[in-house]
């Protein structure tokens, strides 16, 4: 590297933009030597799994469907799915077809708007998507009518996309009419219009070539359903475990150079996310899915993290067919409305109360996600703990900063900055989420 | 909870296109949902684009602004001595400041954390290393500098966001409902809960979010604070249903433990 000898860089951002929660990325070169490259966590530590100590297990999800705003659906799945593990309680074929309808519609909607809405400003080179009103209107206008039409189809299942209302543990406190399926199938059907001209898009958007084995980790199974609501976990490394044993899959460590508590499981570091579903489950992508991966030249086993973005918008087809099929399936079929419950804190012991300790680990938007509750006889959560995506991730982007940055050392600092940036955006990290993370020490 | 007192001055002329209101969001403690809404306001987002300049927005946009603020956003509760500090600086800077959802107007999910000795929780999260994270025992914004203008809910309910953003930008007051959520929940026709035979917040609750999670035959939760003097109808449900005071503090403390902060003061 001839042209970064004696080169001297010195980048320090300070929240990184564009993404959920405060990140920093902190880079240093001396002579032509990294002497830092990292990424840190500075999100004030919110303790919910303190917090949920004392409280009734029917209250979990509500609790903790709070810990992150984009993800609310993702975390109040897993919530449900730990505390029923943990009650022994076993959820109708109704309602789990109704939860994977609302993990369609969370998928759909966080990919949107992190594939288009965040990500797209990078790849036509403007600071974020407010000069794009200007220069790219109409596209601007689809996205968010786009973003809008997932977000009603939510408010008619769900009473609200944020922090969602009718799923709770049991079952459903509201189901949908058949007026609400037709309402649904008529949005979803009304957003090819959005939804054909974006992806074409897509195709154009020009990511970092740039390339780092490791090892890709998401929920696996083996029927024949891309699997996201439930399943083992499943590595690219051969491993597969069940979530019980979720520990395994995650071994939580502390690095002593940042202090954040980083995970790894088969090597030095693990992905997880579209990429690492799309890498491991592709023959089970829906056609059209799979149709446009090919046509964009995405092919499993891809190594290419900035690549994420393209998985996102891949799966963004399989969840809208996947989706539509849920809901004629439920439009011929009809629905049993003797099901539906409102169970508050059980005052009326709707629901058979045990101790126990239960695991929930869904796919969402941003990689497997894992809750575990263990509680007592009286149904009151005695120890809690959620493992989020993005904590899996970082120990995974920082060894992806040690090869990238030797490899973009010849650019201008401004362009090296906005690449690290990319590079941390491309992972759609969500630190609101990171409940669990350690604070860093700032590097001044 | 207090609505506006000094709301700015209307300006005698409409301004100019290039004097349109600068607007800024900050997120502190929270799940960002809030501001979510805003991008889930779909094409009417634009419509808010074109009335203002939005110079600071770090979950969606890049830019960033350097001098005074016509209207800033505060998103979420202050959890630590660093919070307090950035949350003053941006005071100090802006003309009108909005506490924007419920972890910002009464603390929210995360005053849960007063329930505990503070050094307790922190340990039972991050073990022995929990030292290296400061944390404070959590306040609502205006626990920490004066607030304008309040929108409460967690989340935020889109129709609300708007006419106090109407009222904001005008400079008239905006006054948060105190009546309590049971008076739309009647008018929305549906089932008490009570009747159903399960505790709700409804009767302590401020209303203004059209009953939201009753109509989706949920309970009230509480998240949009306690109505100014709950006593008589809450009293009355509570003898009507033989409620257990301790089962209604323990839920109201969900949202609402951080209303304790403002008792604490008073005393002083």
């Amino acid at each position: 590297m001839a042209k970064t000898t004696g080169k001297n860089i010195d980048i320090k951002v300070d929240y990184v933009t564009r993404v959920e929660g405060h990140g920093n990325i902190v880079a240093n070169v001396k002579n032509g030597k990294i002497e830092k490259c990292e990424f840190h966590v500075v999100e004030t530590p919110r303790l919910f799994e303190g917090m949920l100590r004392g409280r009734s297990i029917f209250e979990a999800q509500h609790i903790t469907s709070r810990i992150c705003g984009i993800c609310s659906c993702g975390h109040s799945l897993a919530s449900i799915a730990a505390a029923e593990d943990a009650l022994g309680v076993v959820p109708t074929e109704q309602t789990i077809k109704l939860r994977k309808l609302m993990l369609d519609y969370e998928f759909l909607d966080s990919h949107v708007l992190h594939a288009f809405l965040l990500v797209a400003p990078d790849a036509l080179g403007v600071p974020s998507f407010v000069p794009l009103v200007k220069t790219h209107n109409q596209t601007v206008r689809q996205i968010l009518r786009l973003k809008k039409a997932v977000n009603d189809c939510c408010d008619i299942l769900l009473g609200r996309h944020i922090h969602p209302i009718t799923a709770i543990v049991g079952g459903w406190t509201k189901l949908p009419r058949q007026k609400d399926l037709d309402a649904q199938i008529k949005i979803m059907e009304g957003m090819t219009a959005e939804l054909e001209p974006l992806l074409k898009l897509a195709k154009t958007l020009k990511l970092p070539d740039f390339t780092r084995e490791t090892e890709y980790v998401a929920l696996v199974s083996d029927d024949g359903e891309y699997p996201l609501l439930s399943g083992d976990i499943g590595s690219s490394d051969g491993k597969r475990v069940s979530r019980k044993e979720y520990r395994k899959s995650t071994n939580e460590f502390i690095d002593p150079r940042s202090s954040a508590k980083w995970t790894k499981w088969n090597r030095e570091s693990l992905f997880v996310g579209a990429l690492a579903r799309f890498n491991l489950n592709y023959d089970k992508l829906h056609p059209k899915a799979k149709a446009y991966a090919k046509e964009i030249g995405l092919k499993p086993v891809c190594h290419n993290p900035f690549m994420n973005t393209m998985a996102q918008v891949v799966e963004t087809i399989h969840c809208y067919y996947h989706a539509l099929g849920i809901l004629k399936d439920l439009r011929k079929n009809g629905l049993d409305y003797s099901q539906e419950i409102t169970v508050g804190v059980n005052e009326k012991g709707a629901v058979p109360v045990r101790a126990g300790d239960g695991v929930g680990s869904v796919e969402v938007p941003r990689g497997i996600l894992h809750h575990n509750y263990v509680t007592d006889e009286n149904g009151l959560i005695k120890q809690a703990n959620c493992i989020i995506p993005t904590n899996q991730n970082v120990n995974n982007i920082e060894h992806d900063f040690a090869k990238f940055l030797p490899e973009i050392l010849h650019m201008k600092q401004d362009d090296i900055r906005l690449r690290l940036e990319m590079l941390v955006r491309a992972y759609d990290p969500c630190i609101s989420c990171s409940a669990h993370y350690l604070d860093v020490t700032f590097v001044e | 909870m207090k609505t506006a007192k000094k709301p700015v001055k209307t300006p005698a002329k409409a301004p100019k296109a290039a004097a349109k209101p600068k607007v800024a969001f900050f997120d502190f403690a929270c799940c960002e949902g809030c501001q979510l809404q805003i991008t889930n306001l779909g094409e009417t987002l634009l419509d808010i684009l074109g009335a203002v300049d939005v110079v600071e927005f770090r979950e969606a946009i890049s830019e960033k602004w350097d001098k005074d603020y016509d209207v800033v956003f505060i998103e979420g509760s202050i959890g630590d001595h660093h919070a307090e500090e950035r949350l003053k600086k941006i005071r100090a800077r802006a003309k009108v400041l909005i506490a924007y959802g419920s972890c910002a107007t009464i603390g929210g999910v995360n005053g849960m954390k007063n329930s505990f000795e503070l050094d307790e929780i922190r340990r039972s999260v991050y073990g022995k290393d929990y030292k290296l994270f400061d944390s404070t025992p959590t306040k609502a914004v205006h626990q920490v500098v004066k607030v304008d203008y309040f929108i409460n809910g967690c989340p935020v309910y889109g129709p609300e966001i708007l006419e106090v953003i109407k009222h904001a930008l005008r400079g008239l007051p905006y006054t948060v409902p105190d009546n309590p959520v049971c008076a739309e929940c009647k008018l929305n026709e549906n089932v008490c809960m009570y009747e159903r035979g399960i505790a709700c917040l409804g009767p302590w609750t401020r209303a203004g979010c059209n009953s939201w999670c009753v109509n989706n035959g949920n309970i009230c939760y509480g998240c949009r604070g306690e109505v100014s003097n709950p006593s008589k109808a809450a009293q009355d449900v509570i003898s009507k249903y033989k409620l257990k005071p301790e089962l209604i503090k323990n839920k109201f403390d969900m949202y609402n433990k951080c209303k304790e902060n403002d008792k604490s003061e008073k005393g002083k």
